[in-house]
């Protein structure tokens, strides 16, 4: 039976990503290390992505904490709302939302920032420049997204928290510290490890993602809006298609 | 004017011999588009060639694959006596810090200032300079180009002669031995683009550079060229000097003039 055309260019585009991503290991992590840029990098994906991570967070936190407490009342169980809360964000809605929203910030910053390049002739004349562009544009976005997204989940998470617990003091008056044990008392090892793991995946598969279909982009004002847009969605569901691998490992390993 | 062959330097009435670029055979196509089909080509030394051809005859491929930017599928390319197309890496680097490149869209690195595009070979290309030669090398080339008072403008501020011209002060930062020309006059009125053809000349004079120069603007080909090479159908159609080509009657030739 032929392979339908778009089967068949997904398979290739998986490959090329792949084959793209074997690049980063191969010469991305050799000497000459790009340690400037990569901190720049650091600065602009981590530090600048704060406010943004910061503030959905918050709402997040609210919402959440505001839609789940009539239900909970329902059952008479209002009181295990911190615990619900610090479950649901440490483990799945924190590390999955700061990654979505990272993948919408960056992963298309850096799709139409080496789309641009690319189109511009700039990632010629680096490489004329005595420079691989690999190293200098590609390794150091990969390795500042893949570290970068891990912090800011924790402090999105730690925000998201904050927002709920105003939220709970909307309808009651709760001391902060009392909220804050009785959500670390719910918590443990098995709960925050799997979840930092898989934020270095979902980093490193936004930043291979945004960086391949940058360096790949079409000639063109519409390419470089084409890599900038593809980059978010190849991203996006990359993030799900993780999040779905690293349930089953931890179902596996015994750590749900 | 001869086909399908090279006129030497002293030919066309420069006392120089050393050949710096020396071109064999070279083909270069992309799927079934042949695009370079045997082209040969000897570049000496401090000699200006300027390479004429339609829009899609392979001009920029051809100064792409001198530069390393893409590899010729056959032929040899021999720049300062090394074959470029089999060199690595590090080899390629050493041979690219002793040329310079001139894009036609100028591919100035838009997040950085003036002063950062001009510094940023003289930072990448292993050789250590000290902050105060960088700086000096980067007033220097400023100079050269009359733009010293754009050091810490943005490339979003400046006017498209500007640009070429801040282009050409990072081109020439290293003092290369051979610069390539990727239409340099492309896109700019008549007075810009004869500036440029006046800077390309003055700054060959002072560095005693070698250069090629794609172009199919006549004025720039009769300002800077001692030799011009006709591309055509991936070959060497014919070369000569520019005086040659004005009174051909080949219609080839005749075409740009028209």
């Amino acid at each position: 039976m032929p392979i339908l055309p778009k089967t068949q260019q997904f398979l290739n585009e998986t490959g090329s990503v792949s084959r793209f991503a074997g690049h980063f290991f191969s010469i991305g992590v050799k000497p000459r290390y790009e340690i400037r840029e990569l901190l720049t990098q650091c600065y602009i994906i981590g530090y600048r992505s704060l406010p943004l991570i910061g503030l959905t967070g918050f709402i997040m936190g609210l919402v959440l904490t505001m839609q789940l407490r009539p239900s909970l009342i329902i059952y008479g169980v209002e009181s295990k709302l911190p615990v619900m809360i610090g479950i649901a964000i440490v483990r799945e809605i924190g590390p999955v939302i700061t990654a979505l929203i990272f993948a919408g910030k960056i992963g298309s910053s850096i799709g139409a920032e080496l789309g641009s390049m690319k189109v511009t002739e700039q990632i010629d004349a680096m490489e004329v420049s005595g420079t691989n562009p690999f190293k200098y544009l590609v390794a150091t976005r990969v390795l500042a997204a893949t570290l970068m997204l891990p912090v800011l989940t924790i402090l999105g998470d730690a925000i998201c928290l904050f927002g709920s617990y105003l939220g709970v003091n909307i309808h009651t008056v709760t001391n902060y510290k009392l909220f804050i044990t009785q959500v670390f008392q719910s918590l443990s090892f098995g709960d925050l490890l799997p979840a930092l793991i898989k934020t270095f995946f979902f980093g490193f598969a936004i930043g291979i993602i945004g960086c391949y279909k940058g360096y790949y982009s079409n000639k063109g004002t519409r390419g470089v809006g084409n890599s900038a847009n593809s980059a978010v969605v190849l991203s996006s569901v990359m993030i799900f298609i993780i999040d779905l691998l690293a349930v089953q490992i931890t179902d596996v390993l015994g750590l749900n | 004017m001869k086909n399908e062959t090279n006129l030497s330097a002293k030919q066309i009435g420069k006392h120089i011999t050393e050949p710096i670029i020396v071109i064999e055979h070279l083909c270069k196509k992309f799927g079934s588009n042949v695009v370079l089909n045997d082209f040969n080509l000897t570049v000496y030394k401090e000699e200006n060639v300027v390479i004429l051809g339609k829009s899609g005859s392979g001009k920029s491929v051809l100064i792409k694959c001198i530069i390393g930017l893409l590899k010729p599928d056959s032929g040899n390319l021999m720049v300062f006596g090394e074959n470029v197309p089999q060199l690595s890496h590090d080899e390629l680097d050493r041979i690219r810090s002793k040329m310079g490149f001139l894009f036609q869209g100028n591919a100035l690195y838009d997040s950085m200032t003036v002063r950062e595009n001009l510094e940023f070979p003289l930072r990448r290309h292993w050789i250590d300079f000290s902050q105060k030669e960088v700086d000096a090398l980067v007033l220097e080339a400023l100079d050269n180009v009359g733009l010293i008072h754009t050091i810490d403008m943005m490339p979003a501020e400046l006017s498209g002669g500007m640009l070429k011209r801040v282009a050409l002060a990072r081109t020439m930062i290293l003092k290369p031995d051979v610069i390539l020309y990727d239409e340099p006059t492309t896109g700019l009125d008549p007075v810009t683009a004869r500036e440029i053809d006046t800077l390309i000349i003055t700054l060959q004079k002072k560095y005693h550079t070698s250069s090629i120069i794609i172009s199919h603007d006549m004025n720039c080909v009769k300002n800077t060229a001692d030799r011009v090479v006709l591309l055509l159908d991936g070959k060497c159609y014919t070369d000569g000097s520019y005086r040659d080509f004005e009174t051909s009657a080949d219609k080839n030739i005749k075409q740009f003039f028209e």
